[in-house]
C-alpha cells in the first residue's frame, strides 16, 4: 500500500523571478519524509522563525505547490489529483491553528464551527445525526457538551476552544491532524490537558498527528519521530529520544542547550555567538552552521532510527575556524 | 545534554545589596468597568534591593503586566491606581506629579516593554530615537550634550547591547526581533537607571535569540548594579536569571523565595503545580496541569482565591478566611491559607486566625 503522503526532496522558493534571481528565498530545501498509514505516529517539525516550518506547513496541507520535488498522496501525485481526490485529501488531512480565538467568528456560538464542516461535506442525514456526532466528538477531546454548546466563544477559556478545534477536526474522521503550534498561546496550566487530547487521537484513534512547534520539550514528551528544521533546511531527524538525548548537528546541539530548564542550578553556559537569526545582512555572512541556501542534504545515520545532515562544518558546537560570525556581545561591555 | 554551567553570568545572590531600590506598599490598581471593578492588582507588598534580579510570574491576567505598568505610572484609563505606595529611593512614584515622574523615567527607572516590535517609532532611524530619549529625560541641571558627544553615547550604548554602530542609521523594520529588544535595551539603559523593570522581554523570540537577550540583560544589569524586576510568565526563563522570585495569582503575591527555594521547596500549591507543569526533557512521562481556571477578577469574592483549584483538602469555611503574606523564614512569604499551603499548621501561629 503506498503511503498517505509522502514528500521527494521538496522545495519551496519565494520571491525573484526569472529577472530577480538574486532575491530568493529558499524558504524549504529538499525536504524528503513519508507517513504510513497503517504506522498512526506523533511526528514533530521543529524549527524556530524562518526555519521553514511554516511553509512545510502549507505544502503539507495542499495550500501552496512546491516549486521543485514531488509529493504524493495515497501513491498519486499530488498535482495530478482529480476534483474527487483532492475533496478525499481535505477530508483527511485536517489542520489546527494556532491562536483558537481567531478561527472563531465572534458572532456566533461555538456550535456553529462544529455544525459547519457537517453541512459542507454532507456528513450527516438528519439534524439528530448531526447532534450525536457533535456530542461524539465532544466527548473524544474531553469535554462536556452542556459546558460548550449553546456558548459563545468569548465564554470559553482557552483551552475549551482549543478542544473544540480539536472536536472540529475529528467531525471528518481525518487520518492526519497537522496541529500548528497549538499550545503556544495557552497558559502552562491547560499545555497538558490540549496535547493530552491530541496524543489520545493518536493512540486511540490511530490519527497521525504531524505536530509543529518551537518547543522541544513539549515535542520531546508527546511525539515518535522528530524533523529540526534550521533555515529550510531537516539539519536532523528520526527518533525523539535519540535526536533530544544525543544530538549530532551543532544548531541542534545550540537549540536544545539554549532551552531555559527550570532549575536555578543549571543555567546557561557562556553567552552563545550569533546565529543567522540575529545579526544584520545575515546574507552576506557565513552562516556559522554551513546552512547555505539551496545546499545539497545528505544524511549520515549516525545511530538506528537517527539522520543528521551531512556538513563540512565541525559539530560539536564548534564553531568553524575562519567564520565571520561574530559574538553576539562584545566582551567587557 | 545540558551543558550547563552553574552561575556563569547568572550569579544566584551576587552583589545584592541590603539597600533597599524599591518598596511597594499595598499598591492597588484597579479597572472600573459597566460591571463592576476588576481588580487586577490587589495590595501588593514586596521590597526590591540594590543588584537584585526580581522575577515576577504569573499565568495571563494575573496582574504582573499591570503592575509593570502601574511602576512605571503608565496605567492608563479604565485603569488607575487605587491606593498604596511605590517607594523608589525614598520618592514615593504614587504621588508624584506627572512632569516629575517623567524625569524619573529613564534616568531613574527603565521599561524594557513586552514586544519592543511595537514599541519603537517606525519612521525614525535608532540613532535618534535613543538619542531622543536621552535629550528627553536628561537629569534637571544636566548639561544637553553637543551632536558629537551624543553620537558617542549612542554608538557606546549600542555596543554594549550587543550592536554594530551601523545599527544607528536603520529604521526599525530593518532589524531582526531580537536587534529590536537589544535597541529598546540601549534606550532603557541610556540614562543609567537603578531599577529596570523588563516586562516579558522575550515574548516573541526563538530561544537561542532569548537566551542571547538575557544574558545581555544580565551583564547589563551587572554593570549598573540595577535592581531589574523581571515580568515573564516562563518559570524556566526566571529559574535561570532571577534572584528572587514573586508569584501572583488573581492580583495578588502567593509566594515570594529565593530562586532555590521557590524552585526546590515551595510552600504554596500553587507555585508548585505550576513548576510541576512545565515538560522536562529528562524522560517522557504524563504531562500534568492544573485543574480549574484563573477566576474572574470582576466581583471576586473574598478568601483564598486558588482555593477552588486546590489539590488540598479543607472546608468551605477555610477557603472565606483571607489568605495572609506572611514571612516563614528569612526572605520566603507564602500567603498562609489552609487550603492551599500543605504544612499550614506548621505556620497556623503566624496568622491570628486557629
Amino acid at each position: 500500500m503506498p503511503p498517505l503522503l509522502e514528500l521527494k526532496k521538496v522545495t519551496k522558493i519565494y520571491g525573484g523571478g526569472f529577472l530577480n534571481k538574486d532575491n530568493q528565498t529558499i524558504a524549504v530545501n529538499k525536504a524528503s519524509f513519508t507517513i504510513e498509514e497503517d504506522q498512526p505516529k506523533i511526528v514533530t517539525i521543529a524549527g524556530e522563525s524562518g526555519s521553514g516550518k511554516t511553509t512545510m506547513t502549507r505544502m503539507l496541507l495542499g495550500s501552496i505547490t512546491p516549486t521543485y520535488g514531488e509529493m504524493f498522496y495515497r501513491g498519486k501525485d499530488f498535482r495530478k489529483l482529480s476534483r474527487r481526490e483532492r475533496r478525499q485529501f481535505q477530508l483527511e488531512v485536517q489542520p489546527i491553528f494556532q491562536d483558537p480565538f481567531e478561527s472563531y467568528n465572534p458572532f456566533y456560538k461555538v456550535d456553529h464551527v462544529l455544525h459547519a464542516p457537517i453541512k459542507n461535506f454532507k456528513l450527516a442525514s438528519s439534524k439528530d445525526d448531526r447532534d450525536r456526532m457533535v456530542v461524539e466528538a465532544l466527548h473524544m477531546v474531553g469535554l462536556q457538551p452542556d459546558e460548550t454548546l449553546g456558548r459563545f466563544p468569548h465564554q470559553l477559556s482557552g483551552g475549551q476552544r482549543q478542544r473544540i478545534m480539536v472536536a472540529r477536526a475529528l467531525l471528518l474522521k481525518p487520518r492526519v491532524i497537522l496541529a500548528d503550534e497549538p499550545v503556544s498561546m495557552v497558559d502552562a496550566s491547560l499545555r497538558a490537558t490540549i496535547l493530552d487530547s491530541i496524543q489520545t487521537l493518536n493512540k486511540e484513534l490511530g490519527i497521525t498527528i504531524i505536530y509543529i512547534t518551537h518547543d522541544l520539550t513539549t515535542a520531546f514528551q508527546i511525539s515518535d519521530t522528530i524533523l529540526i528544521m534550521y533555515r529550510g533546511n531537516v539539519v536532523e531527524h528520526g527518533d525523539v529520544e535519540r535526536v533530544i538525548h544525543n544530538p549530532q548537528h551543532a544548531y541542534t546541539q545550540l537549540l536544545i542547550d539554549s532551552i531555559p530548564q527550570p532549575d536555578p542550578d543549571h543555567r546557561w553556559g557562556e553567552l552563545v555567538r550569533a546565529t543567522g537569526t540575529d545579526m544584520v545582512g545575515t546574507g552576506k555572512q557565513r552562516d556559522i552552521f554551513g546552512i547555505e541556501p539551496g545546499i545539497d542534504v545528505e544524511y549520515d545515520e549516525v545511530e538506528p532510527n537517527h539522520w543528521v545532515l551531512r556538513s563540512d562544518v565541525a559539530m560539536n558546537g564548534q564553531t568553524p575556524a575562519g567564520s565571520s560570525a561574530e559574538p553576539a556581545v562584545p566582551a567587557g561591555s | 545534554m545540558t551543558t550547563a554551567t552553574p552561575t556563569v553570568t547568572g550569579s544566584v545572590q551576587s552583589n545584592i545589596s541590603d539597600e533597599v531600590a524599591l518598596r511597594v506598599e499595598d499598591l492597588k490598581v484597579y479597572y472600573e468597568t459597566p460591571r463592576g471593578t476588576v481588580k487586577a492588582v490587589d495590595g501588593l507588598t514586596f521590597s526590591l534591593r540594590q543588584g537584585e534580579r526580581f522575577a515576577l510570574v504569573g499565568e495571563s491576567g494575573s496582574g504582573k503586566s499591570t503592575l509593570a505598568m502601574a511602576l512605571m505610572r503608565l496605567t492608563r484609563p479604565p485603569g488607575h491606581i487605587a491606593g498604596g505606595k511605590a517607594i523608589l529611593h525614598g520618592t514615593d512614584l504614587i504621588g508624584l506629579s506627572e512632569e516629575e515622574m517623567r524625569k524619573i523615567r529613564l534616568s531613574q527607572m527603565a521599561l524594557v516593554p513586552q514586544g519592543a516590535m511595537n514599541s519603537l517609532n517606525p519612521v525614525m532611524r535608532v540613532g535618534n530615537q535613543i538619542a531622543d530619549g536621552i535629550l528627553d529625560h536628561l537629569p534637571e541641571g544636566a548639561q544637553k550634550p553637543s551632536k558629537d558627544e551624543m553620537r558617542d553615547r549612542v554608538r557606546d550604548l549600542l555596543d554594549r547591547v550587543g550592536l554594530q554602530p551601523m545599527v544607528a542609521r536603520l529604521f526599525p523594520h530593518e532589524l531582526s526581533g531580537g536587534m529590536k529588544q537589544r535597541v529598546a535595551m540601549a534606550i532603557g539603559i541610556s540614562l543609567n537607571p537603578s531599577v529596570i523593570i523588563a516586562d516579558e522581554p522575550t515574548s516573541a523570540l526563538d530561544v537561542i535569540v532569548q537566551r542571547q537577550i538575557m544574558q545581555t540583560l544580565g551583564r547589563l544589569q551587572e554593570g549598573l548594579n540595577a535592581a531589574v524586576i523581571l515580568v515573564g510568565h516562563d518559570m524556566g526563563l526566571v529559574a535561570q536569571f532571577a534572584d528572587t522570585v514573586g508569584v501572583m495569582y488573581a492580583g495578588k503575591l502567593v509566594e515570594v523565595a529565593p530562586v532555590r527555594t521557590m524552585f526546590k521547596n515551595p510552600l504554596h500549591a500553587y507555585p508548585r503545580l505550576l513548576i510541576d507543569s512545565i515538560p522536562t526533557m529528562d524522560e517522557k512521562k504524563k504531562m500534568v496541569g492544573i485543574p480549574g481556571m484563573q477566576p474572574s477578577l470582576l466581583n471576586l469574592p473574598p478568601g483564598d482565591a486558588f482555593a477552588p483549584r486546590s489539590p488540598l483538602q479543607f472546608s468551605a469555611e477555610d477557603a472565606r478566611v483571607e489568605p495572609k503574606l506572611v514571612e516563614v523564614e528569612p526572605g520566603h512569604w507564602v500567603a498562609l491559607s489552609r487550603p492551599s499551603v500543605e504544612d499550614f499548621d506548621k505556620y497556623a501561629h503566624l496568622v491570628d486566625y486557629r
